[in-house]
């Protein structure tokens, strides 16, 4: 096995017995990431120096015999996600000078660990978008195609996880932002219940929607990951009190399993291929003993317009207070403040993040809040009405995660309506804060991955990581030849 | 006496007693060097987020408590959204349709004995900095002490009609919040504050006037005097057979005038929604009854 090819758990043993030491490790992936990543261009910032001391400090750790699970770890993190002394731009040139003086909640737990962090990934500007062509810096490529975009916002997490660029790494899902990247790159990304995992330090899009997450070689090494990084945390009046094992259920028996098909989701505007392949991987836990129960969402029809509203109205007002005058870009050419606020702002965000402040000022302007946001509440509790009725009889549902695989750079990047409809497929699980995970069930014709998604109720996320580990140990992926 | 009834209203902001902010661990003391007293969260950094301080909203219980007000029992926060260089986040963090003061009532004296002046809420929220505009030419500075500090805003009925009925309501709530212990009530620190609304109509009118609105009110001197300079501005416009237009003014306390802020065509649309970084409090009946035992009153 390729030193690239091991997970979490094999490097675990290969740095505790010292057949390697954390300074190799993150030497090799450095190396990697000089060698690959102009193809890929997954990372806006590589931290040569500071993962050397790092992976230094983990050495002495493993020395010392008192090891955690991340101990000496190469992680790569998406550029949402502060970290002290390191650049953080959400790939926006309105951050382009941006060093947080604070780790994130997530950053100070994986540190806490003496993890190593190689970079800092690219992402959709503020994470608005599904394909990372909307960063300010560069365009992540797919590893299996890079004539094709890696999915969004989260690209760079999963891009450089497809191109084994680190061991594991972190993104933000607010509408799907960490499964469909896994998706179209054939990684296993989970977006957490919300509360599951601090928002401290993660750069606010939509704040009742966002949540940081891993993207893995494995549901398990999701898992291991997520036992680090969650929990309550004081910095986050949201952060639940829940404590969750995410391991606890990995070795869970699937026979008596009720697994719920949604038949919304396999419906019109999903591809063929994806279909075919999602409900192959249906078939194989019930010959596992699952039992498969067809259901309906109806409220599916509204969930696009429902999630563009909260999100962009949340967003409206998150994004306010990038204004240049205490950090970020600030326009060198304003004589009064109203002038500097209105330049600033124009120079600096890109035409997606303008597009979506737009949309969200309307919906909560007066005159406007009830016909838009008043309604978007209404159909948040109608979604959630929704799942809880199909949990109250079943332990977890599976839908694909996307309706297409991996696009074409290019190809509905101009069209923001169709870019939109994508996100049909992972939105309503953010609406109604549920954990789900992507895992790959599959390639298309081109050898593009098809990625399913398992979605449980809330903080029932390790059952999902369960059930999506049972398909995980019976199916053979397929790299990407960079 | 005057041909017009004055109609008169307060919305007073009181700065509550807690040893630290409201949505961060910055200590709140009166004056300390420019931007010592604030963090990444009271400033507004990105990624950053609030985490409600439970004393403010005790606080909150205790004062409508004293104020002879209902309590609200389920009380959320909400986002308040506009730009301003002394507003970090370009959003205030405040309550709107949920406040934890319902409605109630006072009595005051006055010169005919006794009256009420009903309550309409009050509400939490932060304060924002201060804009310092002296020292460097063409260039304001920004001092986010102050960002983040506990207030209540007590907002009044309409029901005042004189500059001395609302010093005698003034006095009164600064009298009850410091006897109740939630705010120390010192207009020359800056811990009490109050916005002014000032209409006038003919006895025999049944709509209210035209209302405008005074800020920048740091005396009880200055809202005395700025609410008879505006009686008798509106009173001149009217006799001239003018209307009076519906603004936003600020009281010059050297000149000893209002003057025009911004009409209500510029007025700000808040665009108000729940602050999804803060869930909504839940105060129960024993919450209540151990904050009244607290009280000696």
């Amino acid at each position: 096995m390729a030193l690239c090819d091991m997970g979490i758990l094999e490097l675990r043993q290969m740095l505790d017995s010292k057949e390697i030491s954390s300074v190799e490790l993150t030497q090799y992936y450095l190396d990697r990431i000089r060698e690959l990543d102009s193809k890929v261009e997954s990372y806006i910032t590589v931290c040569d120096e500071e993962a050397i001391l790092a992976a230094k400090r983990a050495d002495e750790i493993i020395a010392s015999g008192n090891t955690k699970m991340l101990t000496g770890i190469p992680i790569g993190v998406k550029d949402n996600i502060c970290t002290k002394d390191i650049l953080t731009t959400c790939a926006s040139k309105m951050l382009y000078n941006f060093i947080p003086p604070y780790n994130a909640t997530a950053i100070e737990k994986i540190k806490s660990q003496d993890a190593v962090i190689l970079g800092k990934l690219n992402m959709d500007e503020f994470a608005m978008g599904g394909s990372t062509q909307t960063s300010y810096y560069k365009k992540t490529k797919n590893p299996y195609d890079i004539t094709r975009v890696p999915g969004g916002s989260s690209g760079g997490s999963a891009a450089a996880m497809a191109a084994k660029l680190a061991v594991v790494t972190l993104g933000s899902d607010t509408g799907g932002s960490i499964r469909q990247p896994a998706a179209f790159c054939g990684v296993t990304g989970m977006k957490p219940s919300y509360g599951a995992v601090s928002r401290y330090g993660l750069v606010a899009f939509g704040s009742s929607l966002d949540q940081i997450g891993p993207l893995a070689k494995s549901s398990k090494e999701c898992a291991e990951v997520l036992n680090v990084i969650s929990g309550r945390d004081i910095h986050d009046g949201t952060s639940s009190r829940k404590q969750i094992d995410f391991t606890s259920e990995l070795d869970c028996e699937i026979k008596g399993l009720k697994i719920a098909l949604p038949k919304e989701f396999f419906g019109e505007g999903i591809d063929e291929e994806i279909r075919q392949a999602v409900l192959a991987a249906v078939k194989k836990y019930e010959k596992m003993g699952a039992e498969i129960v067809e259901v309906s969402m109806p409220s599916l029809k509204y969930a696009i317009q429902t999630y563009y509203l909260l999100s962009s109205a949340e967003a409206s007002s998150n994004l306010s207070r990038y204004d240049g005058i205490k950090f970020g870009y600030c326009t060198p050419k304003a004589k009064t403040y109203e002038e500097r606020i209105m330049r600033t702002r124009k120079e600096g965000f890109g035409d997606e993040v303008k597009r979506r402040i737009l949309l969200g000022t309307y919906a909560l302007s007066s005159g406007y809040y009830d016909a838009y946001y008043k309604k978007a509440l209404y159909l948040r509790e109608k979604i959630k009405a929704e799942y809880a009725k199909i949990f109250e009889s079943c332990d977890v549902m599976i839908t694909p995660t996307a309706p297409t695989t991996a696009y074409k750079i290019g190809d509905s990047y101009n069209d923001p309506v169709k870019m939109y409809l994508a996100d049909i497929c992972t939105v309503t699980v953010n609406i109604a804060g549920l954990p789900a995970v992507n895992t790959t069930c599959g390639y298309d014709k081109d050898n593009m991955p098809i990625g399913m998604s398992i979605v449980g109720k809330a903080f029932d996320d390790a059952k999902v990581l369960g059930v999506a580990d049972a398909f995980e140990k019976n199916f053979m992926s397929v790299d990407p030849s960079l | 006496m005057s041909r017009y009834i004055p109609i008169i209203g307060l919305e007073v902001h009181a700065q509550l007693l807690t040893k630290t902010k409201i949505f961060c661990s910055c200590e709140v003391d009166f004056g300390g060097e420019q931007n010592t007293r604030c963090c990444p969260v009271c400033t507004g950094l990105p990624g950053t987020l609030p985490v409600l301080n439970k004393q403010v909203v005790k606080y909150g219980v205790k004062a409508a408590l004293a104020l002879n007000c209902g309590v609200g029992q389920y009380t959320k926060i909400d986002r308040k959204n506009y730009f301003y260089p002394d507003l970090p986040k370009a959003y205030q963090i405040s309550q709107f349709d949920l406040p934890v003061v319902k409605s109630g009532k006072i009595k005051i004296e006055t010169e005919d004995g006794e009256k009420y002046i009903r309550i309409h809420h009050a509400h939490i929220e932060e304060d924002a900095g201060k804009l310092i505009h002296d020292n460097i030419e063409n260039t304001s500075l920004a001092d986010y002490n102050r960002c983040g500090v506990p207030l209540l805003e007590i907002v009044s009925e309409p029901d005042m009609s004189s500059a001395e009925e609302a010093r005698a309501y003034l006095e009164k709530i600064a009298g009850l919040l410091q006897y109740a212990g939630v705010s120390l009530c010192r207009m020359e620190e800056g811990s009490l504050r109050a916005d002014v609304n000032v209409s006038i109509k003919r006895p025999d009118a049944t709509k209210l006037g035209t209302k405008v609105e005074i800020k920048n009110l740091n005396s009880l001197k200055a809202i005395v005097r700025a609410i008879d300079y505006e009686i008798e501005r509106q009173t001149k416009i009217l006799d001239a057979g003018d209307v009076v237009i519906q603004e936003t003014r600020k009281f010059n306390d050297n000149r000893g005038i209002t003057q025009s802020m911004r009409s209500k065509e510029n007025a700000h649309d808040y665009r108000y929604f729940k602050e999804p970084d803060v869930i909504p409090v839940i105060i129960s009946d024993e919450d209540i009854a151990e904050i009244k035992q607290q009280c000696q009153y």
